[in-house]
């Protein structure tokens, strides 16, 4: 375990969350939503958990991100509140 | 704003995404196969296997999915793997032991044997759950 690795990694999935729910773009959102998958796989592998961090990398950054954008073009793309 | 309108698919895409799905699937079985030994197992090497399909569909038109698995035959399949779980754990029954204890199962080493016809149904029921969803959604 890497403590500085850890932190970077940290940090970049929390700017990509708060960027995920900020943005007025749902199509955007989808795009740092699977980032922030990404940064969480990696975290989870460094942290040792590689069973969740497969899991992580097949539904959060795979297959969820094609049915958010499924939906995204199915109904609105901008957020309105 | 809807789906863009149905595009004849680009051929590098066609070819590039055609060649790559038997080496996921083929990963996708790996990590059933070796899900009880390593990481991965039932659940992930299912997503990896609806991921391939996904793919296919996403170079390919939408009537692909349709051609390749008809809807029948993935609604079966999301009822054969619970049935496969749950059908292994009354054998065990059967041959006297707790449900899904596997010592009994009349195998070489029934403990991981057990256990991989477990991950073979778990993989089975979330490939065609995680394509019935997709296939809904791609309908709706």
């Amino acid at each position: 375990m890497i403590w500085s690795l850890d932190f970077v990694l940290l940090v970049l999935s929390v700017v990509c969350a708060v960027a995920a729910v900020q943005v007025r773009d749902l199509l955007a959102s989808v795009v740092l939503l699977a980032a922030f998958s990404l940064f969480m796989c990696l975290l989870w592998t460094e942290m040792g958990a590689v069973d969740v961090a497969f899991t992580e990398a097949a539904v959060g950054a795979g297959v969820t991100t094609v049915f958010f954008v499924i939906t995204v073009f199915k109904t609105d793309r901008v957020s309105r509140d | 704003m809807t789906l863009p309108p149905e595009q004849p698919p680009d051929v590098i895409i066609k070819v590039v995404c055609r060649s790559l799905v038997p080496f996921i699937q083929l990963f996708g079985l790996y990590v059933v196969m070796h899900g009880h030994s390593s990481p991965g197992g039932g659940f992930q090497g299912g997503v990896i296997l609806a991921a391939s399909f996904v793919l296919l569909v996403l170079a390919e038109d939408r009537a692909t999915l349709r051609h390749h698995i008809p809807p029948a035959a993935l609604n079966a399949s999301t009822s054969a793997g619970v049935l496969l779980f749950a059908g292994l754990g009354v054998v065990c029954l059967a041959l006297g032991a707790n449900y899904l204890d596997y010592g009994p199962l009349p195998f070489a080493e029934p403990r991981s044997i057990g256990m991989l016809v477990i991950e073979i149904g778990v993989g089975i029921t979330v490939m065609a759950a995680m394509l019935s969803i997709f296939r809904d959604l791609l309908e709706f």
